[in-house]
């Protein structure tokens, strides 16, 4: 019986494995899209775009100046920040005054003027970026299961950022600016508050959180193109399931529901590809706002 | 960013701490506020009377550049403010109390105190805000909007006095609280004026405008139509009330 179940948790392992790294993914993408959400009230659709971005220009980095991939860790987000910055005060900026709508459609727009501009650049076909040395080699052996290093990194950096920037909203001068300006914007200015600096810092942070995880999904999946928005589609169901605008929500929830993927595939893997989707349409039914959305 | 301000007008008396000339406002297409003018000496306690919808609370908000457009001239300790973001004029020295008190529910207590930078020193520090409303220490951990009516308000009074700002605009304070809690207040800003703050206080209630203040003004449609100063209140009543309808 023992053995039995042993056995099960073996085979079972790699999913569970590969389920938590989706998690740590969708966790990172839609932390940046609830916080640009609260701030902006904008659906960021550009966001597996930009995830694509960091991944890119970590391979950039690598290829054209041969900087490595702790460095792309730092410059890489920094870099994709930089242009969310451009973005947010040329485009978004111009349609805070209207419907949300206007913002879906303008960042739907340029996540597929983005990802045509690289595809005519670098095909389709994907680019390979080998994880950093220190990361590779024998992976680490639990006794019933191997667990490869890199993955372990990426789901232990993922939590780590992801509590780090649960901690500057909850608990920092700074994070209670933004939560107050989630609120009252108008007034928390009129405070001495430099609101719209402070709204486009916001979208980079975003935009900064998607590059990252960009990175730290190049040594894993192949760099190509199309990676974000294969990506975004799930995520933004996360996003849905968590309810828009929770922070902690959208974190917990992704990680949960990369673990449930994982755990489909184990039990009935005809439905992994649907299972995020089918819990969505159901939570949506019993609780439209999301499980931590505020009605 | 207000670290360079524009430098004192040229032929403006300097001697006033505010003084508004011609302001007009909008609220997109509706034109609000048609030609504001008064002044406020630095230490005054001045109130703003006038009936509901009279521009009271569009003038403060036209101050502090919180509505659509402005135009005219509202000049801050000597400096030119008209063209100025309202973060601009918050740091300028200007705090603004808002009619609905604008307590965050995602902060708590302490949060919501602690939220507004420091413009200026000359704030009041915490033990002395504490002192002020005792409230506010025993629920420091409380969130901002589980607080009472009475307690929200001191809330929002007691943020803009740890700043520094040295000009305060409070919109109906005293609104829909009990007679105790108003007061409260009224015993606050006799302590504050003490302290050399300037203020300036929208108010509906009469009697308890003549308590704090010492001048007011009167407005209607969006003007200012008459000021008396509160020795020559009492003698004025029967003008004021007209004003006010009751
Ligand atoms: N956000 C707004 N948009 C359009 N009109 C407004 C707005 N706020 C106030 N008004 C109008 O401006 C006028 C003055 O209102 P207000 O300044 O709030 O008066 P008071 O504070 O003296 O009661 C009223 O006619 C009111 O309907
Ligand atoms: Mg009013």
């Amino acid at each position: 019986m023992l053995e039995e179940l042993l056995f099960q948790l073996e085979m079972s392992a790699p999913q569970i494995v590969l389920g938590l790294v989706n998690g740590a993914f969708y966790a990172l993408l839609s932390l940046g899209l609830a916080v640009i959400f609260g701030m902006l009230n904008v659906i960021n659709f550009a966001h597996g775009a930009q995830f694509m971005m960091g991944a890119f220009v970590a391979w950039m980095l690598l290829n054209w100046l041969g900087i490595p991939y702790w460095g792309a860790l730092i410059l890489s987000p920094l870099i994709v920040g930089a242009f969310g910055v451009v973005i947010e005060r040329l485009m978004i900026s111009r349609l805070y005054k209207l419907d949300h709508l206007y913002g879906l459609l303008l960042t739907f727009g340029l996540a597929l003027i983005i990802e045509g501009l690289f595809r005519n650049q670098f095909g389709s076909s994907g680019l390979p970026y080998s994880p950093p040395t220190s990361l590779t080699g024998a992976p680490i052996d639990l006794g019933f299961m191997m667990l490869p290093k890199y993955r372990v990194w990426v789901v232990v950096a993922a939590l780590v950022v992801c509590l780090a920037t649960w901690l500057v909203i909850e608990k920092t001068r700074l994070g209670a600016y933004l939560r107050a300006a989630t609120e009252n914007a108008p007034l928390v200015q009129a405070f001495g508050v430099n609101v719209p600096r402070m709204v486009t810092l916001t979208y980079a942070g975003g935009v900064a959180l998607a590059a990252l995880a960009g990175v730290l999904a190049a040594p894993i999946y192949s760099v190509n193109p199309g990676m974000g928005s294969s990506f975004i589609i799930t995520v933004f169901a996360v996003v849905v399931i968590g309810g828009m605008g929770s922070i902690l929500g959208s974190v917990l929830t992704g990680f949960a529901l990369g673990l449930v993927e994982g755990l489909t595939k184990v039990v009935y893997p005809e439905a992994s590809a649907t299972v995020i989707f089918v819990i969505m349409a159901i939570v949506l039914l019993a609780r439209p706002a999301g499980l931590f959305g505020r009605a | 960013m207000p670290d360079v301000l524009p430098p004192a007008m040229p032929g403006i008396t300097t001697d006033m701490m505010l003084a508004i000339r011609d302001l007009e406002a909008w609220y997109g297409e509706s034109h609000v506020l048609h030609g504001v003018s008064l002044d406020i000496r630095p230490g005054e306690v001045v109130t703003l009377l006038g009936r509901n919808g009279a521009g009271k609370t569009s003038t403060l908000r036209a101050i502090m550049g919180l509505v659509g457009r402005r135009s005219g001239s509202i000049v801050f300790e000597g400096r030119e403010t008209i063209r100025m973001s309202p973060d601009q004029i918050g740091r300028a020295g200007i705090g603004y109390c808002p009619e609905e008190r604008g307590i965050f529910a995602s902060l708590d207590v302490t949060e919501n105190l602690m939220l507004p930078p420091k413009v200026r020193s000359g704030g009041l520090d915490i033990p002395t805000i504490h002192a002020l409303f005792p409230n506010l220490k025993e629920r420091a951990r409380s969130q901002g909007t589980k607080l009472s009516g009475g307690e929200q308000q001191m809330l929002a009074i007691a943020r803009i006095l740890r700043t520094g700002a040295p000009l305060l605009l409070l919109d109906e304070p005293t609104e829909g609280l009990a007679p105790v809690i108003v007061q409260q207040i009224g015993r606050m800003i006799r302590e504050i004026k003490q302290r050399g703050f300037t203020v300036l206080l929208v108010e509906q209630n009469f009697r308890f405008a003549q308590t704090v203040a010492d001048r007011h003004y009167v407005m209607e449609h969006g003007r200012v139509v008459d000021s008396v100063t509160n020795q020559e209140m009492a003698g004025s009543l029967e003008r004021l009330h007209a004003y006010l309808g009751v």
